[in-house]
């Protein structure tokens, strides 16, 4: 039987050295934000800088922005476990799988927060859109991004240490988050409608997806670490 | 290999067929021929009001091969699962092999849906929730087959396999179900979907396509299975094959031109590899 108290302090320890790594080199705030908003400004060159388009797909591109913001998140995530014989390390260390996931996936919904907060005052901005609803925004953010980390991290271990990674991550991460890009571009479409009714039912699909790959990933973890 | 059995369920040793799977081969071209005379010209068109005519035939190949796609993704996780449980390697090449077998047949599924779909709606691709989460579901299993290709070490690719063959199918209901919510929302009267009025000879067509659709896809994986296991045996061996490889290589360089220097080349690699095993050793000693 798993010790939850253990599980919870594995993960802690797992998030705050992501976290201080991050502290030191920077990647997302000098790599990832400028990314992300380069994609926001390369979207007004592919649809034309008439500002009714690009409002009214506002919530598509928000959220097709922070989809690749994502793989890119993953592989680094990934990356810096994997190099200089880290993966052995972890598994020596003796933390639990579960923590582990755990760690990684908030880790990862962090670095994706702040992204989302960078990218929807950039729509704000670049495309005009103004935002309504901001119990909803806010709460199909917090399901849409626990569920990206979450399948994020499972499909970041299963490739990870790959010589393919970079390409074979996409591939299969994309097909499994494309019920979270139409749910949250859903939800997101009707705050700013001022629809937020249907909204509610797509923010509980992003929840129900969040929750099964947290549970996933909870115990395909430790099958995934043991291997060498 | 697999052990020999007696009869007629014996391999042929340099192929994936045995006696059983040529007869069961035999009758399934029988059956097949027989199933095409019912389905194109026996079974009636579809009548009525909102009656799909001759195109209903399509369905008869379109059914089967779409339940024999799921049939086989199924037995995936089913064998990904058993796979994570007992750690065999049977389970782990019946995984792989219903995952290919499976996207051949989710491929013919996307062909024959976009036929029907081009004479019925006049296009090649509709928005239409089935045919998209079809097509997410073929590029999940696409995906599955490249991370197998992709880890080399047999132990770690059958275990994430496993664990991504068991993932993959959880995902296809959610994706089903909410491709077909975002068309729902989307479309306030969807085009006229394969909802016919069927009955008599055209349901009993319909059921024998889709027992003929599953026959066919254990055919395959009959085949497709043994294969695998085979490429799995000579993997293991491919080690073994390399050590004799460079023992033999040293052998020739020490003058020692018996007849090993070419070991290992073509035909039956588990000889040559347990013989040059044996030489070599002398060579180290």
């Amino acid at each position: 039987m798993p010790d939850g108290a253990a599980i919870l302090r594995d993960a802690r320890l797992v998030v705050g050295k992501d976290l201080r790594l991050e502290w030191r080199s920077r990647v997302t705030t000098n790599q990832l934000l400028p990314f992300a908003l380069l994609v926001l400004i390369l979207f007004a060159f592919a649809l034309d800088p008439d500002r009714r388009i690009l409002r009214e797909a506002s919530p598509g591109l928000f959220w097709l922005a922070v989809l690749f913001s994502t793989l890119l998140a993953i592989q680094r995530a990934f990356s810096v476990e994997t190099a200089d014989g880290v993966a052995d390390a972890l598994r020596l260390s003796g933390l639990d799988p579960a923590g582990i996931f755990l760690g990684k996936a908030v880790g990862i919904a962090l670095h994706l927060a702040v992204l989302e907060i960078a990218l929807g005052a950039g729509v704000t901005l670049f495309y005009g859109a103004t935002p309504h609803g901001p119990l909803l925004l806010v709460a199909t953010c917090a399901a849409a991004t626990a569920g990206l980390a979450a399948a994020g991290s499972l499909y970041g271990v299963l490739s990870a240490g790959l010589r393919v990674r970079d390409t074979l991550l996409p591939l299969l991460l994309l097909p499994v988050v494309a019920p979270v890009l139409i749910a949250a571009t859903q939800a997101f479409a009707a705050a700013y409608e001022r629809t937020s009714g249907a909204g509610w039912r797509w923010f509980g699909l992003l929840a129900i997806f969040a929750l099964i790959y947290l549970a996933i990933g909870f115990f395909a973890f430790e099958p995934l670490l043991e291997e060498s | 290999m697999t052990p020999a059995e007696a009869g007629i369920l014996r391999p042929h040793p340099d192929g994936t067929g045995s006696p059983g799977s040529r007869i069961y081969g035999v009758i399934l071209l029988v059956a097949t021929a027989g199933f095409l005379g019912l389905a194109l010209a026996i079974s009636p068109s579809d009548t009525g009001r909102e009656g799909m005519g001759e195109t209903v035939r399509i369905m008869y190949v379109h059914v089967p091969v779409a339940v024999a796609c799921y049939v086989a993704f199924g037995v995936t996780a089913l064998a990904s699962g058993m796979y994570l449980w007992k750690r065999t390697a049977g389970w782990d090449a019946l995984a792989a092999a219903s995952a290919e077998v499976g996207v051949v047949f989710t491929a013919l599924t996307l062909a024959t849906g976009s036929i029907w779909g081009h004479i019925t709606w006049g296009t090649w691709w509709e928005w239409d929730p089935r045919l998209t989460s079809t097509a997410l579901m073929f590029v999940l299993y696409l995906g599955y087959l490249a991370l197998r290709r992709a880890v080399i070490d047999p132990a770690a690719r059958a275990k994430r396999a496993a664990v991504l063959g068991l993932v993959a199918f959880v995902n296809v209901p959610i994706v089903h179900f909410s491709v077909d919510w975002w068309r729902s929302l989307h479309q306030a009267a969807t085009i006229s979907r394969f909802n016919p009025t069927i009955d008599g000879l055209k349901l009993l067509t319909l059921m024998v396509g889709m027992v003929l659709g599953v026959a066919v896809y254990v055919w395959l994986m009959i085949h497709r299975f043994r294969l695998q296991y085979a490429e799995d045996a000579l993997e293991a061996k491919g080690l073994d094959i390399a050590l004799a490889e460079r023992r033999a290589e040293g052998r020739a360089d020490r003058g020692d031109h018996a007849d090993h220097a070419d070991h290992a080349d073509h035909a039956d690699h588990a000889d040559h590899a347990d013989h040059a095993d044996l030489s070599g050793g002398e060579v180290l000693a």
